[in-house]
């Protein structure tokens, strides 16, 4: 960075997983046929009035409690005045100056201690309907031969999180967005998959000479729907701000699109551009006053925070497996896991067992870790095969751990002689520096012991001859 | 032979219950009368003649109505046919009354004359070169007319009240909050409520109690305090009423108006009320401009979703998105929507919405508290309803500031959010001459008690004598 240093504020949209719409009783699901989830209040029909969601609004303030946010008192619906056919009423019924949630912050441990990111509100608001523009440039209105609307997704329960500009590198913002979705997921009140649209992250960039006071011009990058594309596009960003002020030109407030497959930046045609919205209060609703008791209740739903799990365990393992046990929803299961070795238990969570495929939830911690402790000594095959067992009801360690490997040099060396005889051409090949021949050794080794040879062993014995 | 000039809705009432008359001889009464006077005051747009077997009722045409067809008096809403009922539809559904048809109004409830209809303008029945009010005039005149026992109409800045008052009806305009607004085609929401047109004060609370009290579908409505009480005595002892001076000396009422009401005012006292001059000073200097800066701003952002996309009219444009929005809202609106619209989006803009909604917001709270003030000391406060009688058709069309200060009496306790009603209390030029009674929230029951005292003390004679 030489000198630089990256400024990112994120705002992130959580789809909530209500049973039904933010302001009538249309089911709030997603992927079903279009328009078949529509109602006069949701296609804005004359005369329609909104219906606050109550349990939209306590899963707000349970989230916001997550953030630790203060919680208003009476906060406010306004309305958010534009034109487009996605908003079938002219405006979005959102927050303005009394969010539900502010002030809050979130942390997120790095790889240099706790970062702390100042939350400067949560609230909650109804989504847009989704357009398709058919014809035309890359599914753009401009251009565009015709456009449809899917009012499935309008007026759905969407939170919208606007944190601090305290993000200091597209790593850390990855980080951030995966604590925030293992978050929500925790609070089990969205799904937030980002390829969904269920999770959505926006970033504000801007970059400043270390010790620069105030901020410079900032971009927004738009719609980046994975966790390596917010990283990614994050640093491209970056770099092509610093490379601008580095070549003596300015950077442009504007909104821009990463397109992952390329990994460039271009300008977005945005709707929203230089848009005053008229905000005002929604005179259809009345202020919102979560009660106490309600408050409450959200307050003991919430357990310990991804964060502070993450930190526990970084001590143990390293902060990539704390993460990656923590936002895969493992650590539960290495927490039952006994065994001295902690970085292999989190390994094997994190690789053998999660490409199993098995519900962590129904492992029993005490029978995996006999495995784990095991699995130097027991046929590789037979390993992988008890972690796809290790989830059924009555699962025992014991069938497994009776197969031990093949280690002993003197049970191996005729499997490894009657091999290499049978292959003459190859170990000619080998000899003349073709190296990489050597797993096929191993692999023809490995079929006639039915997976049990040691592998450390037979690599060893097998270079030896070889060489010789 | 049923008199539907002299008929009132109690009347017709009992009619039906002693068997009389049937439901259909009933409703043929008024649709025979429609036929023979509607060609000439227009007071109706769709006249549909439901069968049933309760008391007929003419909805204003902002009331939503389930199969039939909703225009607002709008060309914006041309082909709409509701696939809903609004509440106060659906009541008065459940309550047996059927549907006359639907009335007249300035285009989307906005005008003083119901000469801003798409339609062409409604006579009023006591001289068809005279506006009968707005904007539900179509309602007033119904009523007035003998071609509805009774109707509904809405109330934003004077629209039952007024309209009641030129054409010698009783008009409600109820407490905000008491009358769900689902299904009224919105124009400003903080201030629109439907409310009774009506014959006698009786009738009124007949059909308030039908229509009034708290509906899940509109969020800013409540249950009422207390059970509405059809009014039965005559005397006024112990009423404690207030005369605004503001309101009664104000420059541009018609001597003859003042003259009406001050007679009704000795009447009151007459009859044991405790009659003296207060004041109201702000609410009458601020409240009109309060109102036109409220209204219209609300006004702008409720007529945002009609945009030709999903219902109603849609210009035939062969371009972009803003083409089809400008095109079809140019074509679709009047001038005085579009007055309205242009008004209250600017009122909204950023660097305005301070100096200007956000002030009226604040002057709304001053006119409420000053009010407030008067009902410690006054049960109701009197002044007359409209500054004049009934004017001509085309005297005001060219100048909307004097067409505005129409509601300049009735606009005061709207602002506050208060119910009023209006009485026929005497004629001026052979035009009747309306009193407003004002009482403090949810003082219906205090409101239709002194109206119906001097309904019967003062003994006018609802029926127009041109007709008589
Ligand atoms: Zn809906």
């Amino acid at each position: 960075m030489n000198g630089w240093e990256p400024v990112i504020g994120l705002e992130i949209h959580v789809q909530l997983k209500t049973r039904t719409k933010m302001f009538c009783r249309c089911e709030n699901v997603w992927g079903e046929e279009p328009n078949t989830r529509t109602c006069p209040v949701c296609l804005a029909h004359p005369g329609t009035l909104p219906v606050p969601n109550k349990t939209a609004i306590e899963w707000t303030v349970k989230l916001g409690l997550a953030l630790d946010c203060e919680i208003a008192e009476r906060a406010l619906f306004h309305r958010k005045n534009y034109f487009y056919p996605d908003l079938p009423k002219g405006y979005q019924i959102s927050q303005y100056d009394v969010p539900l949630c502010s002030e809050g912050r979130f942390v997120v441990p790095g790889p240099d201690g706790d970062r702390e990111i100042g939350i400067v509100r949560a609230h909650l608001e109804e989504d847009a309907a989704k357009t398709i523009h058919v014809g035309g440039a890359a599914g753009r209105i401009h251009g565009a031969e015709y456009s449809l609307v899917d009012f499935n997704r309008g007026g759905t329960p969407l939170v919208e999180i606007v944190a601090k500009p305290d993000v200091r590198s597209g790593e850390e913002a990855r980080r951030f967005l995966q604590l925030l979705r293992q978050t929500v997921i925790e609070l089990d009140i969205s799904d937030a998959e980002m390829e969904k649209g269920s999770l959505r992250c926006d970033a504000n960039v801007s970059v400043r000479k270390a010790g620069e006071e105030g901020y410079r011009t900032k971009t927004e990058l738009k719609n980046m729907n994975s966790f390596k594309f917010v990283a990614d596009g994050i640093a491209v960003e970056v770099e092509r701000q610093i490379a601008r002020y580095q070549a003596g030109e300015e950077v442009m407030q504007q909104t821009l699109h990463f397109d992952p497959q390329t990994g460039t930046i271009a300008p977005l045609r945005s709707k929203e551009e230089a848009h005053d919205y008229r905000y005002f209060p929604e005179p259809d609703l009345v202020a919102v006053a979560p009660p106490a008791d309600m408050v409450e209740r959200a307050r003991a739903e919430i357990g310990e925070l991804p964060a502070a799990r993450i930190r526990r365990l970084e001590a143990e393992v390293d902060l990539d497996l704390a993460y990656g046990l923590v936002t895969s929803g493992r650590d539960a299961l290495y927490a039952r896991v006994p065994g001295d070795d902690r970085r292999a238990v989190a390994n094997v969570l994190m690789n053998q067992l999660a490409a199993a495929g098995v519900d962590p939830a129904a492992v029993d911690g005490a029978e995996l870790g006999r495995l784990v402790a095991a699995r130097e000594t027991i046929p590789r095959q037979t390993f992988l095969d008890a972690l796809g067992a290790s989830a059924d009801p009555d699962f025992t360690a014991d069938p497994y751990l009776a197969e031990t490997t093949v280690s002993d040099a003197a049970a191996l060396d005729p499997v490894i002689d009657g091999i290499l005889a049978a292959n003459p051409g190859q170990v000619e090949a080998y000899r003349g520096g073709k190296e990489g021949l050597l797993g096929f050794f191993v692999g023809q080794v490995m079929k006639e012991t039915q997976g049990k040879a040691d592998a450390r062993v037979v690599n060893e014995r097998l270079r030896e001859k070889l060489n010789a | 032979m049923i008199d539907t000039l002299r008929l009132t809705a109690e009347d017709a009432a009992g009619l039906l219950e002693r068997g009389e008359a049937s439901g259909d001889e009933l409703a043929g009464a008024y649709l025979d009368a429609i036929e023979a006077r509607d060609p000439e005051l227009h007071a109706y747009l769709h006249v549909v003649g439901e069968q049933g077997e309760g008391v007929p009722i003419a909805h204003k045409d902002v009331i939503t109505t389930k199969g039939i067809p909703t225009t607002a008096g709008s060309k914006i809403l041309l082909g709409y046919t509701p696939v809903f009922d609004s509440t106060v539809a659906a009541r008065c559904k459940e309550a047996g009354l059927p549907i006359l048809g639907k009335t007249n109004l300035d285009e989307l409830a906005m005008g003083s004359s119901t000469e801003n209809s798409a339609f062409g303008p409604t006579r009023n029945p006591w001289d068809p070169e005279r506006v009968p009010g707005g904007s539900s005039g179509g309602s007033a005149a119904a009523v007035a007319g003998g071609l509805a026992p009774w109707a509904l109409g809405t109330d934003t800045g004077g629209s039952v009240k007024q309209p009641a008052s030129l054409c010698g009806v009783v008009g409600l305009r109820p407490t905000y909050g008491t009358v769900s607004r689902y299904g009224i085609v919105a124009f400003a929401s903080s201030l629109d409520q439907v409310g009774p047109l009506t014959k006698t004060v009786r009738d009124n609370a007949r059909l308030y109690e039908i229509i009034a009290g708290q509906d899940p579908c509109d969020s800013t409505t409540v249950e009422l305090p207390e059970p509405v009480a059809i009014p039965e005595g005559e005397d006024l002892t112990g009423v404690r009423i207030g005369v605004p001076k503001e309101m009664n000396e104000a420059e541009g009422i018609d001597p003859g108006v003042s003259a009406s009401v001050n007679a009704a005012i000795r009447l009151a006292e007459e009859l044991g009320a405790d009659v003296e001059e207060t004041s109201l000073p702000r609410s009458v200097d601020y409240g009109l401009a309060c109102y036109y800066l409220v209204a219209p701003a609300e006004a702008s952002s409720n007529l945002a979703r009609y945009d030709g996309v999903r219902y109603g009219h849609r210009a035939a444009v062969d371009g972009d998105l803003t083409a089809l929005y400008a095109r079809t809202r140019w074509e679709g609106f009047g001038a005085e929507p579009k007055r309205r619209i242009l008004l209250g989006t600017y009122a909204l803009s950023a660097g305005y919405y301070d100096a200007y909604y956000g002030q009226a917001q604040k002057v709304r709270t001053v006119i409420a508290r000053e009010h407030a003030a008067a009902f410690e000391r006054f049960d109701v406060l009197v002044s007359p309803t409209s500054p004049t009688v009934a004017f001509r058709i085309g005297e005001k069309a060219e100048n909307p500031l004097a067409m505005y200060l129409s509601d300049l009496l009735t606009i005061p306790a709207n602002m506050a959010g208060l119910p009023g009603l209006s009485i026929p209390c005497g004629l001026s030029d052979g035009l009747p001459v309306g009193l407003q009674l004002i009482g403090p929230q949810f003082s219906e029951n205090a409101l239709f008690r002194v109206g119906h005292a001097l309904e019967r003390a003062l003994g006018f004679d609802f029926v127009p004598e041109r007709l008589r």
